[in-house]
């Protein structure tokens, strides 16, 4: 393509109105603007032809049912509720039981992936082509047959009367896995206010000792320490509080179990389900990230004498994060939308309740674009903080 | 390039222009009866698996009691009960089906209830079917009543009037459970027959074909006693469109009346010789019942002829020899002590 923009004459004053017309960055401006346009136009179109033709169907309209009371119930909820609250707050129920599959779906994920990805690229033959298969069955077969396989081997399991006893801690049955609980004690607020304030001093010690690292060169093992700043201020608090050990064991009572707690056969299957078909993707994302690093590092690293553990650490890993971190980024997001594959299996997620919401108001619209927006804003402050994490971990060019 | 780059923006351009400045579409509005007979087929919105209601059989043949009141519409319009596409709509599906115009009328086990009739812009013809929310529970379990149920946990379908009246029958009862909701029926019913739950609910009139076709041994499961909430089960259409409306609602007369004044589909022939002026007009042998609904005159010669009357029609799908038998209960003539009550056609 010719570069009209260059003024050939030399002179830029003597620019006429063709010239301009005629100028690649002008003409480039007309086809965003008559775009831009023509996107607002359709969108505003599609508006009114929904709103013109509810109200002449005399649909109702706005999201004033969210205020309503819904008169149902939800079989898994981490805040109250019960039929008397809003369809609002039952929405909110469905948001926080996606966003608990999802958080738990990520972990394991990410644990069996990078272990996965790790096994794949190991020395020991049986390891690595046990790694291969796994990740070509659980990529390959799609991941609503997964969740609706797992859901069928839970609800085979024995019926609570037959329940398998997990050695007095707990059963296994087809209502999910219950189990014994420490039972609920003031101390266990004070507890986790400590864990959360040994979690911050490990950081700062951790990067204090990195400091002096640099500093001076000497290098200070930090991890034992670290776990004792972790750990050691919930324990003292626990001990404080006359170290309680109440123990909230699950009985038989009735069709079910009274005591403890329950991971419902719905929760486990659609974990599995989404967890497993993605760690698939994410072993062979962190294959890739280890294989990017160049061969000769590693042999330089060791060259230098650093332990096996300081190669991995300092040189593959920050090599390999940079590779992994922006695909496994589109991993999690695509996770956290495959948990909408709850409704095939009853897990109460925010389309399940929606979907309810939904036929019982007759809004539709309203319902999807509520339901729309969550995800939305799910997955955004997702690779938000993934592209935070990758900005930590990227090679600073120094 | 530059060029077809301009024709082809241009192009998109004033399509979107076009639209845009043109009139809003119409989605499913105006008279539904002449786009009914102008497309030759009516469109029935209908379950896509509800034994005794609406199933497909071994052959792809719609079968079931709400297919047959979608065969009357289409007796009454074409005088052919056969111009009629089955669309199977799950119960989400349902309701935006009905209001986009995908569908000419709903004959999916919708409950008529105020909030739909209102917020939802349906109107419903006279039921067609009167049931309530009913247990089908394991006998091993030895639930016998509802108040047995403390503590259980209930599979249900998402959406439904049911998931409201188990949620009231509790709460009003002082009993607790824990809901397990599934759309997909075949999920639903696979999670109780498997034992995730302790009872299935549904409309109690759906209950013997889940237990008859779905369980290995229907003797195993039984149907806890009573009736639970009012699910008048009714034909809808949208709303605004009242000469269709009319249509759907004197079908359902049609077949109510027809049982009342004894024409069946064995005797419709001879009955058409009648001297009854009230089965003559019913027949269209003299009036005009026909041409103030706008079709054929005989059009309830059609409908019994083709399909029959509201008794041939239940025991067709819930008689004492069909898999799913059904007491007739509340759908008897109200002349017998039910709720079947066909308004004067005069």
């Amino acid at each position: 393509m010719i570069d009209t923009n260059q003024d050939r004459s030399g002179k830029r004053s003597a620019r006429s109105l063709t010239d301009i017309l005629y100028s690649e960055s002008f003409r480039t401006l007309i086809y965003q603007v008559a775009l831009a346009v023509g996107v607002a136009l359709l969108g505003l179109y599609l508006y009114q032809n929904v709103i013109e033709n509810l109200s002449r169907q005399n649909i109702a309209t706005g999201f004033g049912f969210l205020d309503q009371v819904s008169q149902f119930e939800i079989g898994e909820t981490l805040i109250n509720y019960s039929s008397r609250d809003t369809y609002g707050r039952a929405l909110m129920v469905g948001l926080m039981n996606t966003l608990t599959v999802s958080a738990a779906g990520i972990a394991v994920a990410t644990v069996i992936g990078f272990s996965i990805g790790i096994a794949r690229v190991s020395n020991n033959w049986l390891l690595q082509r046990i790694a291969i298969a796994y990740v070509e069955i659980v990529r390959n077969i799609p991941v609503i047959l997964q969740v609706i396989f797992w859901g069928a081997v839970i609800r085979n399991l024995p019926a609570p009367r037959q329940a398998v006893e997990l050695w007095g801690l707990g059963f296994l049955s087809n209502r999910g896995l219950t189990f014994a609980l420490p039972a609920t004690d003031p101390a266990h607020v004070w507890m986790f206010a400590a864990l959360i304030a040994g979690i911050v001093l490990a950081i700062v010690a951790c990067h204090m000792a990195k400091r002096h690292r640099e500093a001076t060169g000497r290098y200070i093992d930090m991890l034992w320490p670290c776990v004792a700043l972790v750990f050691g201020p919930p324990a003292m608090v626990w001990l404080g509080f006359g170290a309680p050990h109440d123990i909230s064991f699950p009985e038989r009572q009735g069709f079910n179990f009274v005591g403890g707690a329950t991971i419902s056969p719905e929760f486990v299957a659609l974990m599995a389900g989404i967890a497993l078909y993605s760690s698939g993707f994410i072993a062979e994302i962190v294959r890739a990230g280890i294989q990017a690093t160049p061969r000769g590092q590693i042999e330089a690293a060791r060259s230098i004498a650093l332990r096996p553990r300081f190669v991995m650490r300092y040189v593959v890993l920050p090599q390999a994060l940079r590779v992994i971190v922006p695909p496994l980024t589109s991993q999690y997001v695509s996770l956290v939308k495959n948990s909408s594959i709850a409704v095939v299996i009853g897990y109460p997620d925010l389309v399940n309740i929606g979907n309810t919401v939904m036929n019982q108001t007759g809004q539709a619209v309203e319902a999807i674009a509520v339901m729309m927006m969550v995800y939305l804003i799910i997955s955004i402050v997702t690779s938000l903080l993934m592209n935070f994490y990758n900005r930590l971990v990227a090679i600073k060019e120094r | 390039m530059i060029k077809t780059k301009v024709a082809g923006l241009s192009a998109v351009a004033g399509l979107m222009l076009g639209v845009a400045v043109g009139s809003v579409a119409q989605a499913g509005a105006g008279d539904t009866l002449a786009a009914v007979k102008a497309r030759g087929e009516l469109l029935c919105g209908v379950h896509p698996a509800r034994h005794g209601f609406a199933a497909p059989d071994s052959q792809g043949k719609w079968s079931g009691f709400e297919v047959d009141f979608c065969r009357a519409i289409a007796a009454a319009v074409f005088g052919d009960a056969s111009k009629v596409r089955f669309v199977a709509l799950s119960s989400q599906q349902r309701f935006p089906a009905i209001q986009s115009g995908e569908v000419d009328v709903l004959a999916r086990n919708v409950t008529a209830t105020l909030s739909r009739d209102t917020a939802l812009g349906l109107n419903f013809a006279p039921p067609i079917f009167y049931t309530g929310t009913g247990f089908l529970v394991r006998k091993a379990d030895g639930i016998a009543k509802v108040s047995d149920l403390d503590g259980a946990v209930i599979c249900m379908a998402p959406g439904s009037t049911t998931e409201r009246n188990v949620a009231q029958i509790f709460a009003a009862a002082g009993m607790t459970y824990t809901p397990v909701v599934i759309e997909n029926n075949k999920q639903l019913v696979d999670a109780y027959v498997t034992g995730r739950c302790d009872a299935l609910t549904k409309d109690k009139a759906a209950l013997p074909g889940v237990a008859a076709f779905d369980t290995e041994n229907p003797a195993d499961h039984m149907l806890l006693p009573g009736i639970y909430s009012k699910e008048p089960l009714a034909m809808a259409v949208r709303q605004g469109d009242d000469p269709w409306y009319d249509l759907v609602k004197w079908v359902t007369y049609a077949t109510f009346n027809a049982e009342e004044l004894g024409v069946t589909q064995a005797n419709v022939d001879e009955m058409k010789a009648s001297a009854d002026p009230d089965i003559q007009a019913l027949l269209g042998v003299i009036g005009d019942n026909g041409t103030k609904l706008g079709v054929d005159n005989a059009w309830v010669y059609n409908i019994v002829k083709q399909v029959g009357n509201y008794e041939d029609i239940y025991m067709r799908h819930f008689g004492p020899e069909t898999p799913v038998a059904l007491d007739r209960d509340q759908n008897t003539l109200w002349s017998e002590g039910g709720l079947l009550y066909g308004f004067p056609m005069q």
